[in-house]
C-alpha cells in the first residue's frame, strides 16, 4: 500500500498533476438507484405508519386539552407554586399540541408520502441579451434626462440632495438636553449627612465598628420629588471603616476621612456599575459586572481588571450631633469617563 | 373597448373552480406551476435557517400577545399585585406591569417565557447557520450578497434581543443599561451628547424604556421582517444550494419536490420547533424578574450575565487590561482648549473584535474570490474538510469568539471551578491571541487528516471487522470495496493548486498580484488531491499481486 499520508503536490504520486487529472476522474455514476421503504412494498407497514401519524395527531388534540385543563383547572392563589403549576400545564400542554401536529406531519411525508429524489436543471441566472438590453436601458434614460449635458442641473441638485436630510438628523435634537456641567455634580454638598440606603436614616460615626461597610445615600435624595435614580445614580457611596493606619492618604487628602471612615464613590470608573463587592480581610473593592478591582488602602488604585482610575473619594468629617457628614462634592466627575471629562 | 376574452376553460372540479377564480384576478396559476413542485435539497443542516424563520414567527406572535399588556412608562408607582414580596416597593410602571404579565395575566409567564427562550433561540439559529454556510462554501458565487443580508440579519437579530432584554426594567437589564451608558460615553467628541440624547438627560432618566420599546416592537422587527423577504427572494432566485454527491452537479438541483413532502417536512417542522420552545418555556425559568427587583442604581448582584448573544462584547470589555503594566489605556489628549479625555479600556474592547469579526465576516466572500480567482458560479456545497484553509480559518474566527464569549462568564467560572478569577481574566487574555492561533493550526491538520482518511475509504474501502489468517500465518482485515456512489461522494470534489503570480499585460507581475500569489499559497500549499481511477486501479492490481502471492487463498 503506497503512503498517501505525506504527499506534497510534486513528490508523491498520490497528488494528480495540473492536467492530469481532467481525464484521470472519476465519472458522476448519477443518481442511486432508489430504494423502496418498507411502507411501499408493504400494506401492512403502510396501515401502521397511518396509525401512527393518526396517533400523534390525537396526541396533540390531548396536548389542548391539558392546556385547557391548566388555564381554568389551575387556581391562582398568589403563590409561586401554583403560577409554576399552572405555567407547566400550559406549555406542556401547547408542547404536546405542538409536537403532536409536527412529528405526524414529518412522519406522514417521510414514511408515506412519495420519496423520490427529483432532479431539476437551473435556469441560467442571467443572459447576455438581458444584460446588454439592460445596460442601454440605463444609457438611455441617462441620457433622456440629459443630466450629463447639463452639469446646472446636476450640481444644484447633487447640492439640494445633500442638504435635504439635514433637518432629519436636526430634528432629533430635543431627545434631550445638553450636557453641560450635569456630569461633574452630584447632590453631596457641605454637611450633607450621609444615611443608610435605601431607608435614608443618618449614620452616626460612632455606629461605625472597624471592618463594617455601608451603602450610603446623601440624607436628602429620599426627598426629592423628581430625578431620584437620576441624583442616584451619580451619588452613592461606600463607606467603610479600617485601622486608621491602614489607611494611605495622600497629601492633602489626610483629613478627608474620620477616624478611619473613608467614604468613596459607588460608581464604578469603568462604565458604571455599583461596585458592590467589598472584600473585607484584603480591603479590596470589586465591581461584579467586570471584575475591576480597587485597593481600599491605596486610596482605592486600580489593582486589576479594565478600569483605569480610582474610585473618586468623598471627603467626610462629623457634625455637631456626631453624624457623619461631607465636607463638600466630589472633587471629580463620578463613573465612567467621558471625552469633556479633561 | 375590445370584447372581454372568452374563458374557454371550464373547470370541472371545486378545485378546478377555486383556481380559475383566483387565477382569473391575480394570475396564480403561472407562480403555483413554477413552486408547486420546485425542488428542494434535503440536508439536516439547511434546518437551521429554517429554525430562525420559525422562531422569528414564533416571537411576532408571542410578542404581539405581550405588547398587549406591557406599559413601557417609567413613571414610579407602587407595586399592588399579587406578588407578595415586592407588595408597596416604588417602582417603574414598566416594571409592575412586566410583573402583572407575569402573575395576573393567565399563560402570561408562558408567554414571556415562550418569548424569551424562542429570542434566545433565534440569535443561536442565525449564528450556527450563518457557520453552516460558512464552512460549506455557500457564500460563494452567486450568493455573496444574500451573504451580507445574513450578516445584516445576525446584527439585528442582536438588537432586537438587546432592545427587548433592557423594557422590564429590572435590576439586571437596568445594570445592562448603564453598561451601555458607559460604553456610549466612552465615545470620543459626540459621547456624552449621544447618551443625553438616548436617555433624554442623564441616566438613567424616564425615557428610555418607551424609546426602546418602539425600536424593539416596530423598527427592528421591520427591517427584520424586510431583510428576510430580500433574503428568502434571493434564496427563490438562487435555488437552494446543495451538498455534493451522486447526480448533483453546479447545473442541476436534486431533491423533493415542494408540494407535498418538503412544504410537509418544513410545514411540520415549524410545529417541532414551536413544541420545543413551548416544552422548555413549561420546564425552565427564564429572566424570573420578581427575583431581581425594581431597577435601582445602587445595588447590584454578583455573577450577573448578559443574554448569551451579547456575552461576546461583555467579555471583551472584562479582558481588556485598565493598565498595561504602568501604562493607562485611558488618556489625557491634550488640545488647545482643554484636555479630553480618551477611555481606549472601553472603546476599545467594545469596538474593536466587533469590528473585526463583522468586517471578516462582511467582506470574507471578496477576499476568498479574488486569493482563488474563482469566479465561477457555486451551487454544490464544499464538505468543510475538502477547503481545508477556509475551514481553519472559521474555525479560528469561532475560537476568538468563543474566548471572549467564555469572558463574559470568568467570575462564574471561577466560583464554579474554584480557581482565582485573576488566573481565569489571564488565561483567557492569552487564549484570547493564542486560540485563534491554534485553532487554525488544528483544524487545518483534522481536515487534512480526514481528506487522507477520505482517500484511503476510497481507494481501498471499509474496515469490515472481519480479521482472517492467511495461510502463512499473517493476519489481515478484509476491506469491502466502495460501490460507485458511495465513492464519488469521496473523491467528487476539487483541489486547485497554488498559483504563481499571474504577470499582468506589460508583463509584470505587481505588487499586489505578488500578495495574491501568496495568499493563493496560503491558501492551497497543503493539500491532498481526490482519489483518481488510475490510483484505484493500481492499488486493484497492488492487491491482486498480493493475493497471488498468498497462493490465491484469499479474494478480496
Amino acid at each position: 500500500m503506497g503512503n498517501h499520508s505525506d504527499g506534497t503536490p510534486t513528490s508523491s504520486d498520490a497528488v494528480a498533476k495540473a492536467g492530469h487529472d481532467e481525464v484521470d476522474k472519476f465519472q458522476d455514476p448519477g443518481l442511486p438507484p432508489h430504494r423502496l421503504r418498507l411502507a411501499d412494498t408493504d400494506p401492512k407497514a403502510a396501515k401502521r405508519a397511518e396509525h401512527q401519524v393518526a396517533w400523534l395527531f390525537i396526541i396533540s388534540i390531548v396536548g389542548t386539552l391539558i392546556f385547557f385543563v391548566g388555564y381554568f383547572g389551575v387556581r391562582l392563589d398568589d403563590t409561586l407554586d401554583t403560577l409554576r403549576l399552572q405555567n407547566t400545564f400550559l406549555g406542556i400542554g401547547v408542547a404536546f399540541a405542538m409536537l403532536g401536529i409536527g412529528t405526524g406531519i414529518v412522519h406522514w411525508a417521510r414514511a408515506l408520502m412519495p420519496d423520490h429524489e427529483v432532479a431539476e436543471e437551473r435556469h441560467e441566472l442571467r443572459s447576455e441579451e438581458d444584460r446588454l438590453a439592460a445596460i442601454q436601458i440605463i444609457d438611455d434614460i441617462v441620457d433622456e434626462t440629459g443630466i450629463k449635458r447639463r452639469p446646472l442641473i446636476r450640481n444644484t441638485l447633487i447640492g439640494a440632495v445633500a442638504l435635504a436630510p439635514l433637518p432629519a438628523i436636526a430634528i432629533f435634537r430635543d431627545l434631550g438636553p445638553l450636557p453641560g456641567n450635569a456630569l461633574r455634580h452630584t447632590l453631596w454638598k457641605e454637611g450633607e449627612r450621609l444615611s443608610r440606603d435605601p431607608d435614608g436614616t443618618p449614620i452616626r460615626a460612632a455606629d461605625v465598628t472597624i471592618g463594617s461597610a455601608f451603602h450610603v445615600i446623601p440624607e436628602s435624595l429620599n426627598k426629592l420629588e423628581h430625578g431620584k435614580l437620576n441624583e442616584k445614580a451619580k451619588a452613592v457611596v461606600l463607606l467603610m471603616r479600617l485601622n486608621p493606619e491602614d489607611l494611605n492618604p495622600s497629601e492633602g487628602r489626610e483629613d478627608w476621612a474620620y477616624n478611619g471612615i473613608v467614604a468613596y464613590s459607588k460608581i464604578c470608573t469603568h462604565v458604571g456599575c455599583p461596585v458592590a463587592l467589598y472584600e473585607q480581610q484584603t480591603h479590596h473593592l470589586l465591581c461584579p459586572c467586570h471584575q475591576s478591582t480597587f485597593d481600599l488602602t491605596q486610596e482605592c488604585k486600580v489593582i486589576f481588571g479594565p478600569a483605569v482610575r480610582p474610585l473618586p473619594q468623598l471627603p467626610i468629617t462629623v457634625d455637631a450631633e456626631g453624624y457623619l457628614v461631607a465636607q463638600s462634592d466630589f472633587h471629580e466627575p463620578v463613573g465612567p469617563s467621558f471625552w469633556e471629562r479633561g | 373597448m375590445s370584447t372581454a376574452p372568452q374563458t374557454t376553460f371550464e373547470p370541472k372540479t371545486a378545485t378546478g373552480r377555486i383556481t380559475n377564480f383566483v387565477d382569473e384576478r391575480v394570475g396564480g396559476s403561472g407562480m403555483l406551476r413554477e413552486f408547486g413542485r420546485k425542488v428542494f435539497p434535503d440536508h439536516w443542516s439547511f434546518m437551521f435557517g429554517e429554525v430562525a424563520l420559525y422562531t422569528f414567527v414564533i416571537l411576532l406572535l408571542s410578542g404581539t400577545f405581550l405588547t398587549f399588556f406591557f406599559d413601557p412608562s417609567m413613571a414610579e408607582t407602587h407595586y399592588n399585585g399579587s406578588y407578595v414580596p415586592l407588595k408597596g416597593v416604588e417602582m417603574s410602571v414598566a416594571y409592575s406591569s412586566s410583573l402583572d404579565i407575569s402573575f395576573e395575566i393567565r399563560g402570561g409567564l408562558f408567554m414571556r417565557q415562550v418569548h424569551h427562550w424562542s429570542a434566545l433561540l433565534f440569535v443561536a439559529a442565525v449564528s450556527v447557520h450563518m457557520l453552516r454556510v460558512f464552512f460549506t462554501g455557500a457564500f460563494r458565487k452567486p450568493r455573496e450578497l444574500n451573504w451580507v443580508v445574513g450578516g445584516v440579519l445576525l446584527i439585528l437579530s442582536m438588537a432586537a434581543g438587546f432592545t427587548g432584554y433592557s423594557l422590564p426594567d429590572d435590576l439586571l437589564s437596568g445594570n445592562g443599561l448603564r453598561i451601555i451608558d458607559g460604553v456610549v460615553k466612552s465615545i470620543p467628541i459626540v459621547g456624552t451628547y449621544i447618551s443625553f440624547f438616548l436617555f433624554g438627560g442623564e441616566f438613567p432618566g424616564t425615557v428610555i424604556i418607551g424609546r426602546l420599546y418602539m425600536m424593539h416592537i416596530m423598527l427592528v422587527p421591520a427591517l427584520i421582517l424586510l431583510m428576510i423577504a430580500i433574503h428568502l427572494f434571493m434564496v427563490v432566485i438562487h435555488k437552494h444550494t446543495q451538498y455534493p454527491g451522486p447526480g448533483r452537479n453546479d447545473r442541476n438541483v436534486v431533491g423533493y419536490p415542494l408540494g407535498p413532502v418538503y412544504a410537509a417536512k418544513a410545514g411540520g417542522f415549524f410545529f417541532i420547533v414551536f413544541g420545543i420552545i413551548a416544552f422548555v418555556a413549561a420546564t425552565f425559568t427564564i429572566n424570573p424578574i420578581w427575583n431581581y427587583g425594581p431597577y435601582d442604581p445602587s445595588p447590584v448582584s454578583a455573577g450577573t450575565q448578559p443574554d448569551w448573544y451579547i456575552g461576546w462584547v461583555d467579555g471583551a470589555l472584562r479582558l481588556m487590561p485598565g493598565w498595561f503594566f504602568n501604562i493607562p489605556m485611558e488618556w489625557h489628549i491634550r488640545f488647545p482648549w482643554g484636555v479630553n479625555t480618551l477611555s481606549f479600556n472601553v472603546l476599545g474592547p467594545a469596538l474593536i473584535p466587533a469590528g473585526i469579526v463583522f468586517t471578516a465576516l462582511f467582506l470574507y466572500p471578496w477576499i476568498e474570490r479574488w486569493v482563488t480567482r474563482d469566479n465561477r458560479e457555486h451551487h454544490v456545497l464544499d464538505r468543510p474538510r475538502n477547503v481545508p484553509t477556509r475551514t481553519a480559518i472559521g474555525v479560528s474566527g469561532f475560537i476568538f469568539y468563543c474566548v471572549m464569549w467564555a469572558a463574559a462568564s470568568s467570575d462564574l467560572i471561577a466560583t464554579h471551578f474554584q480557581v482565582s478569577l485573576n488566573d481565569v481574566t489571564y488565561w483567557l487574555r492569552a487564549l484570547f491571541f493564542i486560540g485563534p492561533v491554534l485553532g487554525f493550526i488544528v483544524t487545518k491538520r483534522v481536515a487534512l487528516a480526514l481528506q487522507r482518511k477520505d482517500r484511503e475509504i476510497a481507494l481501498h474501502g471499509r474496515e469490515t471487522g472481519r480479521i482472517v489468517r492467511l495461510p502463512h500465518g499473517e493476519f489481515q482485515e478484509i476491506h469491502a470495496q466502495l460501490d460507485d456512489y458511495k465513492r464519488y461522494k469521496l473523491v467528487g470534489y476539487e483541489s486547485p493548486v497554488a498559483e504563481e503570480g499571474i504577470p499582468n499585460e506589460n508583463g509584470i507581475v505587481t505588487k499586489k498580484e505578488n500578495l495574491r500569489a501568496k495568499l493563493s499559497g496560503f491558501f492551497f500549499e497543503d493539500r491532498v488531491a481526490p482519489a483518481t481511477p488510475s490510483e484505484l486501479e493500481a492499488g486493484h492490481h497492488h492487491e491482486a499481486i498480493e493475493a497471488s502471492d498468498d497462493d490465491k487463498a484469499i479474494k478480496h
